[in-house]
């Protein structure tokens, strides 16, 4: 039991107010309070960026973004979850695209009507200064925007603030892919799992997982060794 | 001398023959231009309205960096060099409004609360011409190693390096800054009625057929006058009077072609640097073969 265990914060989720434990996340103290994740919910280890929320403290006027799984609850946190963010997506065929400065203007003509305002980079739980992702885009510094994005989760939240309504994380997305086509190249050490993979390294494995029952396939699960 | 230089969206793409050349000749004069290792967009001219602190957040937001820059000893003193007229424009004009007005410079502040630091409104924003005129034009006399001899050049202004007063580099209706440069360089001054005329701006967008009618008044006034070519300062103004040549010989079938340069590549060739270096490949139309004619290179 740790020191906190007992201490009891307020939240609002959606409005309505719930008691819960102050050493939750916010994942956990929305399942406490009796919230069930059907979506919004995903590794839980701050890694796929399905849990996008925002929040706001009670006595501030400030709306700041996280992970649910990540942000401890405080008290007086007013919370909403954004599971989804319906922003735009383009398709395209990356072997048709050059590595400059007009193909992110071609897919995403929206950065140039980037501001500087900052509110995507105030807005990121990842804490990258997405407004520079932005800015490397609309000049056509390809590594540059690669490398700012890199640790992004895709969460949408700089999306869903950005007045100049850019969608960073798809820009950052497409200068990723780019920038290990154009600039990287292929790695021989997925050349090679890819290889094993064809070559049926791993058939054996996967015949037997499939051939298991569920109670048994559920325990393996669960005994599985974890990354710390 | 370390100096921050911003060099804006245009110098890294559509015209880096400027970038490079700016960053060569400044070098041989031993200005040592340091880019700004984080900038944004200057906000271009949409900053202007008056009513607008959002707008205002870009060009401000390069200079509390150029003031970081200082502060952490990058750059020697709160000064930024541009080279693009409209980024020159925007930054200097904003940072105008900003020192004029206490209330805009305290939304604009709270806008950037997110900042480590807090702008003080004491950055000087300086073009490069500027600068060369400050440090003396018998200094960038001294390190012509090739004179431009026998080659008749007509400086062209544009809008923003003159208007408004107070912001232009020179007095607007009678300015010598480049003219001042082109004699220290060794070449001949075309002067002709329309070096301070508009090149179109961004019309060349959506309204291609104004900026030919521009461009070809432009740049027959400087034929007339016998210019070999054009030398600007501005990108927006040697894409208007370069690349759209095709446009207006497409209209004006007697029109006949004249290279456009940036002034650095003018001062790189004169200081005897190379092709790597004045960036003279890059330019449309091609400037070289008149160069080559002319025994320059």
């Amino acid at each position: 039991m740790t020191e906190n265990s007992n201490r009891m914060v307020t939240i609002y989720v959606m409005g309505k107010k719930h008691t819960v434990p102050a050493d939750l996340t916010i994942m956990k103290a929305m399942e406490y309070a009796g919230h069930q994740f059907k979506r919004g919910a995903g590794c839980r280890g701050g890694f796929c960026g399905a849990c996008a929320t925002i929040y706001r403290k009670k006595g501030s006027y400030k709306l700041q973004g996280a992970l649910a799984c990540q942000k401890m609850v405080e008290d007086g946190m007013y919370i909403a979850q954004i599971p989804f963010s319906p922003a735009e997506k383009k398709s395209y065929n990356l072997d048709d695209l050059k590595p400059d400065a007009s193909t992110f203007l071609e897919q995403y003509p929206e950065i140039a009507r980037c501001l500087a305002c900052n509110t995507c980079t105030k807005a990121c739980p990842q804490d990258l200064q997405v407004m520079d992702v932005v800015q490397a885009a609309l000049r056509g510094d390809i590594t540059t925007t690669a490398k700012l994005s890199f640790d992004c989760l895709s969460c949408g939240l700089c999306a869903v603030r950005c007045p100049a309504e850019i969608v960073p994380y798809n820009i950052g997305q497409l200068a990723r892919r780019m920038y290990s086509k154009y600039f990287v190249g292929p790695t021989e050490h997925v050349e090679q799992r890819v290889k094993e993979v064809e070559d049926g390294k791993f058939d054996e494995e996967l015949n037997k997982l499939k051939a298991i029952d569920k109670p048994s396939l559920k325990k393996l699960y669960d005994t599985r060794d974890m990354e710390a | 001398m370390n100096i921050a230089y911003y060099p804006g969206c245009t110098l890294k793409t559509t015209a880096k023959e400027f970038d490079i050349s700016t960053k060569a000749a400044a070098k041989a004069l031993g200005i040592n231009l340091v880019e700004l290792s984080r900038w944004n967009c200057c906000g271009t001219v949409h900053a202007l309205a008056k009513d607008d602190v959002m707008h205002h957040l870009a060009p401000l937001r390069n200079l509390l960096r150029v003031e970081e820059a200082q502060q952490s000893g990058i750059v020697d003193e709160k000064k930024v060099v541009a080279l693009c007229a409209m980024c020159y424009n925007t930054l200097k004009r904003s940072n105008q409004a900003f020192n004029a007005d206490a209330d805009k410079a305290g939304k604009v502040r709270e806008s950037m609360n997110n900042e480590a630091n807090v702008y003080s409104g004491q950055v000087e924003v300086e073009h490069l011409l500027e600068t060369l005129r400050t440090q003396g034009w018998e200094k960038v006399q001294a390190r012509v190693t090739k004179p431009l001899k026998g080659l008749k050049v007509a400086p062209y202004y544009g809008c923003l390096l003159l208007r408004p007063r107070g912001i232009g580099v020179d007095n607007a209706d009678n300015p010598r800054i480049f003219e001042d440069l082109l004699v220290s360089l060794g070449a001949e001054v075309v002067d002709f009625g329309y070096k301070q005329k508009c090149c179109g701006s961004y019309n060349t967008v959506h309204m291609v057929d104004v900026v030919a009618d521009l461009s070809n008044r432009i740049l027959s006034q400087a034929q007339a006058a016998g210019a070999d070519v054009v030398a600007t300062a501005c990108p927006l103004c040697e894409y208007n009077l370069g690349n759209r040549q095709i446009e207006v010989t497409k209209k004006y079938p007697k029109f006949y072609s004249i290279p456009i340069v940036y002034f650095t590549q003018l001062m790189a060739l004169a200081f005897g640097l190379g092709e790597d270096e004045t960036a003279l490949g890059m330019n449309k139309p091609d400037p070289r073969p008149l160069l080559r004619e002319k025994g320059l290179i």
